[in-house]
């Protein structure tokens, strides 16, 4: 099968296990991002993909080939790393051609693909320029161009933009994910900001620890998360107990009729987000709580409510803007289509 | 940081020590040197106080034209030996465990202990015929019996580059451990085996510290007169040895003095061409 392929790939360093039993497939053109807390195997895993680090037990396949032991200059991939790692010693042009020339091919063809990968960063005539005298953002895509030189058959890129700004950051992540539906070329990045992670992916793969707790597309991963982690970690959410029977389960002292959960599960936890829990007038809803707190952050309003000994955050629009106070009493009305039920 | 231009005399005060010392035993010694190279040789005595120019014009013969060539000739050829021995491994050696590194340099500081009589005596016996380095090749089948290395030039070129070794691993290893790591791993992620990748990044990123390392080891080289008298023949002795020569068992130092001045003119001279090459090749 055409694609990236990691088959329990587990990577040790003395005792301690960076990567666990990681498995995931990665169709070809697909858009990949690894996000996770810092130091949960991330660049770890990234650097076995890349040839970097030797697995210590797995095998990784690329197009159906087994490349776990081939050597990284041998595989035809290209790597943007966090430090940009641009060779100091070389000019603009000399960096983004390094690739060709290495690979021996012929100087005027080496010069026109120059050309067309500073055209593709927007950094046309650039190419004689010392890459210290360049700004942030501008080494930036001098460091993708040169990764993307010899059209790649694997793209990595260990945070990319955790060095620029927040707003040439944003422009950065739809530059980057244009680039690559262009190109069509299969691409993996390493980013602890999920907003980043969300603006690129066509798949979001949460890790922590080591292990990879779920792999789906971005909204899958935000509507449907596999566990606690993964809705605490992606976006605001509340997480709140439940106990469940025979007949129907009981959320905060109230009990939710319609929720559906799976046979035989006496206790868990159930993930709603602030947008979909909603406040009526006390009474109207089963669950009562009072108002702690409000945040009106103009775009979003953020209403804190303790209910049952918990605190409850609800997020609604200017236009739909709740009109309450600190101390008030409100009703929290929790639909069950929205909670998503997880193991505890 | 910006620092204020000293101001008054006074805040030149720091200064008064260092540039005693350096007075003291620096510029007072060479101009007695330069001085006593115009002198005039007294063979009965010493030397009388003169101006002329009888020593350097005695200097300009073949003969020590072609022992000058020689020595420059020999510090090259040490000055590049060791550094393409020391590049590569101190790469290397920047690149180990850190209980590695510590044991190698403790090792090369240990040569750095030795006096060049005990590495020129440890050399000319391991180069000798009868308890020497061939007698191994020998008992290994490779050669039929043992030979003699020395004197030649090349046990000459091995003592001297052994000696100056050490000190070229020393001025490299900063630079190596302070070059990012990931050049290399990025250049080979571009397609470089990790050979390629030495020559393409490593070496070119580390250009300055190399040229400036061979000035070091040249000059180093340039002043040894020990090595090439206990292991070379009198056609490997450098001008450092004529010098010496001249000075202590001649008692001509009007002479040995003018081929100093002349050997420290000729030096810098050269040192001057290699740093106008390196900045025409950094605007290339
Ligand atoms: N060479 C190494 N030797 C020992 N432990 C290592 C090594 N490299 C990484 N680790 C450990 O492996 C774990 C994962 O590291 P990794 O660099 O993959 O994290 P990460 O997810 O990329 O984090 P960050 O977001 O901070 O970059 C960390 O706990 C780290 O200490
Ligand atoms: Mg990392």
């Amino acid at each position: 099968m055409s694609g990236l392929t990691l088959q329990n790939v587990t990577k040790q360093f003395g005792t301690f296990t960076a990567v666990k039993n990681v498995e995931l497939t990665v169709p070809h053109g697909t858009f990949v991002c690894l996000l996770g807390p810092s130091g949960c195997g991330k660049t770890t895993l990234m650097r076995m993909v890349a040839g970097l680090d030797l697995p210590t037990g797995g095998a990784i396949k690329l197009d159906g080939k087994d490349i776990t032991n081939v050597p990284t200059h041998k595989r035809d991939l290209g790597m943007v790393f966090q430090s940009l790692a641009l060779f100091p010693h070389l000019t603009v042009g000399e960096n983004i051609a390094y690739s060709l020339r290495i690979r021996g091919v012929g100087k005027e063809e080496q010069k026109k693909r120059v050309d067309e990968l500073l055209s593709m960063i927007h950094l046309s005539g650039y190419a004689d320029r010392p890459v210290a005298k360049l700004s942030g953002g501008q080494r930036q895509r001098v460091a993708i161009a040169r990764a993307l030189a010899i059209s790649p058959k694997l793209f990595l890129l260990d945070e990319p933009l955790s060095a620029l700004d927040a707003k040439l950051r944003e422009a950065m992540q739809v530059e980057l994910r244009q680039l690559q539906q262009r190109l069509g070329i299969t691409t993996i990045v390493v980013t602890h900001d999920q907003r980043e992670a969300m603006t690129m992916a066509d798949t979001v793969v949460v890790m922590s620890g080591g292990e990879i707790r779920q792999a789906a597309a971005p909204v899958e991963i935000y509507r449907r998360p596999a566990d606690t982690f993964v809705a605490d970690f992606i976006g605001m959410t509340n997480l709140i107990d439940f106990n469940a029977d025979g007949s129907g389960a009981s959320v905060l002292g109230a009990s939710i009729p319609g929720l559906a959960v799976p046979a035989g599960l006496k206790s868990g936890i159930i993930s709603i987000r602030p947008e979909d829990v909603h406040l009526t007038a006390p009474g109207n809803a089963p669950v009562t709580g009072t108002v702690t707190f409000v945040r009106d952050l103009g775009g979003t309003i953020e209403t804190f409510v303790e209910a049952g000994g918990k605190q409850l955050v609800a997020v609604s629009m200017p236009n739909a803007r709740p009109d309450v106070s600190v101390g008030q009493s409100v009703g929290v009305q929790l639909n069950p289509g929205d909670c998503v039920v997880l193991k505890s | 940081m910006r620092r204020e231009a000293p101001q008054k005399l006074t805040d030149y005060g720091p200064l008064v020590f260092p540039a005693g010392m350096l007075i003291t035993f620096f510029v007072v010694p060479f101009a007695t040197m330069i001085a006593v190279s115009f002198f005039k040789r007294n063979p009965s005595g010493f030397y009388t106080p003169d101006f002329v120019f009888e020593n350097y014009a005695r200097f300009l013969s073949l003969f020590f034209g072609k022992v000058l060539g020689f020595s420059l000739f020999l510090a090259v050829t040490v000055a590049i030996c060791c550094i393409v021995l020391a590049v590569p491994f101190t790469y290397l050696l920047s690149r180990a465990k850190r209980r590695t590194q510590v044991l190698w340099l403790v090792a090369l500081l240990s040569i750095l202990s030795l006096s060049e009589v005990i590495i020129g005596f440890a050399w000319s016996t391991l180069f000798s015929r009868t308890a020497g380095i061939t007698n191994l090749l020998v008992m290994l089948g490779i050669l039929d019996q043992p030979v003699a290395l020395n004197p030649s030039f090349g046990a000459v070129l091995t003592a001297m580059t052994y000696q100056a070794l050490p000190y070229t691993v020393l001025v490299l290893y900063p630079a190596l451990v302070r070059l990012d790591p990931t050049l290399t791993e990025a250049a080979r992620t571009l397609g470089a085996s990790p050979i390629k990748s030495f020559f393409t990044v490593v070496v070119p990123a580390l250009r300055n510290t190399i040229v400036a390392t061979l000035i070091m080891v040249f000059i180093f080289a340039l002043g040894s007169y020990l090595l090439p008298q206990i292991l070379g023949r009198p056609q490997h002795w450098t001008l450092s040895v004529l010098i010496t020569d001249q000075a202590i068992y001649q008692s001509n130092m009007p002479f040995a003095a003018a081929m100093a001045v002349f050997l420290v003119l000729v030096t810098l001279g050269l040192v001057a061409l290699t740093v106008i090459a390196g900045r025409k090749g950094e605007a290339a």
